[in-house]
């Protein structure tokens, strides 16, 4: 069975960790690229530079704050691309502004989630996220790599 | 008439929306709940047209549940509507389809949709989607917070 592929878009190593061991435990198999700021984002989605045999994900996993681009400009990069527009992004961010949250849809987000603080509530949004965009939704196929 | 509407649900399938309504009544999300029939029936709500002149909507639904293959206006058309209009733009629409019919997931996808989930055919399997579909739009995603 192909796996499912997630790009997740994060700075916070104790997150990504977090995030990584949390999908270790998914029904699915997951494979899981990581990329450290907006702009490496954005190469690794257009294959630039080192990503140039990179992967279209299946599924995004977006933080706002990030060095280089933020996660909106990221966001409403790929929703303002024909080729990637497709791909489903969640914006998982500490943030729970109406401004952030706001910004976030009108810019065609498809979720909003708050990361939470504690460690093992945060492992449970991590679960439900698996939960619903694994097991219940269905994916577009990334034709090029499937 | 029913002012405050957190879930939308647009089908027409009778037992598809019997079992639906059932589901999140089980978890307690349906308190808000409106079911219409048809794409046009939806349209009517969301815009306040029709039989739903006069409608506050300033309350916006938490989310929409749209079936894909409807009489009238079908699931693509409703939501290409909601996708265009500044005021109805955010709002979250969950694209439902039975597993037979074979459409294009990826163009809803880059048509705004915010996610697509194909029906189970077995009951409790769909009891279980309809139930954790509705926890995760009620409860865990952030809402369009709005004036």
């Amino acid at each position: 069975m192909t796996p499912i592929h997630i790009l997740l878009v994060e700075d916070n190593e104790g997150d990504i960790l977090l995030t990584r061991e949390a999908f270790k435990e998914a029904k699915i198999l997951i494979k899981l690229s990581v990329v450290r700021d907006g702009e490496e984002a954005v190469n690794f989605l257009t294959k630039q530079g080192e990503y140039l045999l990179a992967e279209v994900p299946d599924l995004l996993l977006l933080d706002i704050n990030l060095p280089k681009k933020n996660g909106h400009e990221v966001l409403q990069f790929i929703k303002g691309d024909e080729g990637l527009k497709h791909i489903p992004v969640i914006i998982l961010s500490t943030s729970s502004s109406p401004k952030d949250v706001n910004m976030a849809y009108s810019h065609y987000v498809n979720c909003f989630i708050t990361k939470p603080l504690d460690v093992n509530d945060f492992i449970g949004v991590i679960a439900s996220i698996e939960n619903f965009w694994i097991s219940i939704v269905r994916l577009p196929a990334n034709k090029e790599n499937k | 008439m029913m002012t405050e509407v957190d879930i939308l649900l647009v089908e027409d399938n009778a037992s598809d929306a019997e079992m639906t309504i059932d589901a999140l009544k089980k978890s307690g999300l349906a308190n808000k709940l409106l079911h219409v029939k048809d794409g046009a029936a939806a349209l009517d709500f969301i815009f306040a047209e029709g039989a739903y002149t006069g409608r506050n909507t300033a309350y916006k639904p938490k989310v929409i549940l749209l079936d894909v293959k409807m009489p009238k206006l079908n699931g693509i058309e409703v939501l290409q509507r909601i996708r265009t209009d500044e005021h109805t733009k955010t709002i979250p629409v969950v694209m439902l389809t039975s597993s037979k019919e074979d459409p294009d997931i990826k163009t809803c996808y880059a048509l705004g949709v915010n996610s697509y989930v194909v029906k189970p055919v077995e009951f409790d399997e769909f009891q279980k989607a309809i139930t954790e579909l509705g926890l995760y739009w009620m409860i865990v995603n952030q809402q369009t917070q709005y004036e």
